[in-house]
């Protein structure tokens, strides 16, 4: 039984090791098609294609097709882009339209591609 | 608001109600919270909000049928079980058969950022998936002003909050919305202004180092409900706002009598004893035997198979079966036949309310026919004589409805004014009896007085009585030119009369003896006198016999004489008839 944790606990930490540095997962909850949503989307996505190319894994996940999901993510708020990884999990609400506060969590160096 | 007049009509377009299924609750609202709307419970810190939000939603699920949501913002779903586990509510098995669905929703502020513009639609998303999971018609937000502290934006908040409660109406729902309560507005974030249908402020209130909560509908709007503050206590099977029975006069009466267990004060109350369901009020100053008295009412009562319901706020029980033990009055097997029960509490254990709720639970679970309250000043000292009158009149009321006799004993202080001292109770009461104190000879002796006794033709006499080892004796009092005397000066009395009984039962006799020798005096006088008589009537008739035979004899020899001188007969006749009145005399 110890054994068998001890054994699960360290596969998580090489899991979480041999992720790629740099790699980034996001979570985007959205309600519906509304404008506030779309415009999240939007913004999220251009964010992964302009800065995080190819390092980036984003979910975009529908609360009313996944209700369910909103209760095991504790959503409240939408849009809330979760930013899992990587640590430690932050929430932004909003349609995204100032990422700043995003940017300064990813730690990346604002390049003048997206406006901020 | 407009009172409705007559009842059929208010009754046509009654709202529709949810009961809570919360002991009186349903009582103050009239029939419960109004369906289909949110209501607002708010308070302060500890005062019972999410319980008797829990309360609502598990009494519907298990009582009515209505399954319910509850979405928890400050209390996790494993935090809120075992609170009201506490409580006797299984809420874990209700969620185990989908009656209940806990949602507990977290937000925490460090981890979150604002991003620009967004909506709750999250929470409509959950709380919207919760209800058609189980078909809820009950909801609870416990604490939504929560979100107030972890939400950036108050402006959204507001506006979503707004379409959240409008959105719960057109659910259908019955919703119950619990919040903090603010320094001048009723809740801190100003809720009230989106819950408008009905708002209940509970309380915690601190009064001479004793808290009693207290629950009042603030506003309900288009129904009539009780506007009064009401106690109410969070017990081992919820919550239970008093009972409130109504104020109007109209109990059922008895004629049935019931004895009190001392023979001569039942002939004093009419030769029968109390009305029953009456309420009967016995006041003394300290050590007249309101206990022994009470007791011994209780004891005959039990006797006669009725459950007897001892509050004793003095004594503990054992004390008082041991007491009256010495007195002859065995109480322990009543006891232990469980018709009789005694519920001993100090008085400054909580509030007067909160005596009173209890008092109510144990008499609607005891369900006696007599009730004894040793002594009701102790709790009347508890508040002020308006809250005590108020209890008291609540107290009988509630008992009278339930045909429920009960004895009130009542320590007066020495110095009052009797009258002026009872003055908060003795109206209410049925009937009155007085226990005093007789202090004289170098003794204390006590006497009993019927001051009052409705409907019945009283004794107006005081009476002694006598506490013994084998129970109360109630004697007559002397009552003589000296005043009132009792105790050994009664007997001293007594015993003055007899001695003069039997000094006027000795004269009496002498005098008697006297006549019966005058009388044999005189008869024998007369008995003399009538000998003296007959003597000399016999004298009399032995010389009259002298006289005729003489004159007889003087005859005969004159006939003869003349016949020896051949005499005329004529002569001899004319001589004959001379002699015979001569005889006569």
């Amino acid at each position: 039984m110890k054994i068998k944790k001890i054994r699960r606990a360290k596969l998580a930490l090489k899991k979480s090791l041999t992720l790629p540095r740099g790699k980034y997962v996001l979570r985007l909850f959205v309600a519906g098609a509304t404008a506030r949503s779309l415009q999240a989307v939007l913004r999220v996505r251009e964010l992964c294609a302009a800065e995080l190319k190819g390092r980036c894994r984003l979910e975009v996940i529908d609360i009313y097709q996944q209700p369910e999901l909103a209760r095991e993510n504790q959503i409240v708020a939408t849009p809330t882009l979760i930013k899992e990884f990587p640590k430690p999990m932050r929430r932004f609400i909003g349609n995204l339209e100032n990422l700043s506060g995003l940017f300064a969590e990813l730690d990346l160096v604002v390049k003048n591609k997206i406006i901020v | 608001m407009k009172k409705p007049g007559p009842k059929l009509a208010a009754s046509a377009t009654r709202l529709p109600k949810c009961p809570t299924g919360i002991q009186g609750l349903d009582e103050i609202t009239d029939g419960g919270l109004p369906r289909g709307r949110p209501t607002l419970v708010c308070g302060g810190a500890g005062c019972g909000k999410t319980l008797l939000a829990a309360e609502f939603l598990v009494r519907g699920a298990v009582q009515f049928d209505e399954p319910g949501v509850l979405m928890a913002f400050e209390e996790t779903e494993k935090e809120l079980k075992a609170n009201v586990a506490s409580l006797g509510f299984d809420l874990e098995g209700l969620v185990r058969r989908k009656k209940i669905v806990v949602d507990y929703v977290h937000v925490e502020r460090s981890e979150m950022q604002e991003s620009g513009e967004y909506d709750l639609e999250g929470l409509f998303v959950r709380l919207g998936h919760a209800i058609d999971s189980i078909g809820a018609k009950r909801v609870v937000l416990d604490t939504l002003e929560v979100l107030f502290a972890s939400l950036p934006n108050e402006a959204v908040l507001r506006s979503e909050l707004r379409r959240l409660f409008r959105w719960l109406k057109e659910k259908g729902v019955t919703a119950v919305i619990t919040a903090e309560r603010g320094r001048e507005s009723l809740t801190r974030h100003g809720l009230e202004e989106y819950v408008s249908d009905c708002v209940i402020l509970l309380d915690h209130r601190v009064n001479d180092q004793i808290a009693t909560r207290h629950l009042r509908v603030v506003k309900y709007r288009g129904a009539l409900h009780g506007t009064n503050e009401f106690p109410f206590l969070i017990g081992d099977d919820g919550i239970s706002v008093l009972p409130i029975t109504s104020l109007a006069l109209n109990h059922q009466v008895s004629t049935e009598r019931i004895a009190t267990g001392v023979p001569r004060l039942d002939a004093m109350l009419g030769g029968k004893g109390f009305f029953r369901s009456s309420s009967i009020l016995l006041t003394g100053t300290a050590g007249t035997g309101k206990t022994t008295i009470s007791s011994n009412f209780a004891h005959a009562a039990a006797r006669r198979g009725e459950r007897v319901l001892f509050f004793s706020f003095e004594e503990s029980p054992n004390q008082i079966v041991r007491n009256m033990h010495s007195i002859g009055l065995q109480l322990e097997p009543l006891v232990k036949r469980r018709l009789l029960r005694f519920h001993s509490q100090r008085p400054s254990l909580y509030g007067l309310e909160m005596h009173l709720a209890t008092m109510f639970k144990e008499i609607a679970a005891f369900q006696p026919q007599v009730v004894i309250i040793d002594p009701i000043t102790s709790l009347m000292d508890l508040g002020t004589v308006s809250e005590g009158k108020g209890m008291v009149t609540r107290l009988i009321d509630y008992l009278k409805a339930g045909q429920v006799t009960t004895l009130f004993t009542s320590l007066t202080q020495g110095g009052h004014a009797l009258q002026q001292s009872e003055s908060g109770m003795s109206s209410l009461m049925d009937a009155w009896i007085l226990l005093q104190d007789f202090e004289g000879n170098g003794e204390r002796n006590r006497v009993l007085y019927v001051l009052k006794a409705r409907g019945m033709a009283h004794s107006n006499q005081i009476r002694e009585f006598l506490i013994s080892d084998h129970g109360i004796d109630v004697v007559d009092a002397y009552i003589g030119a000296s005043g009132v005397l009792t105790g050994s000066a009664r007997v001293a009395q007594g015993d003055l009369e007899k001695a003069a009984v039997l000094a006027s039962q000795q004269e009496a006799a002498q005098l008697k003896r006297e006549v019966e020798r005058k009388r044999k005096a005189l008869e024998r006088q007369i008995g003399d006198l009538r000998a003296d008589y007959e003597t000399e009537a016999l004298e009399l008739r032995r010389i009259a016999e002298q006289v005729g035979t003489r004159t007889l004899l003087l005859g005969t020899e004159r006939t003869a004489s003349g016949i020896l001188r051949q005499a005329d007969a004529k002569v001899a006749a004319s001589t004959r008839s001379k002699a015979k009145p001569g005889r006569k005399i």
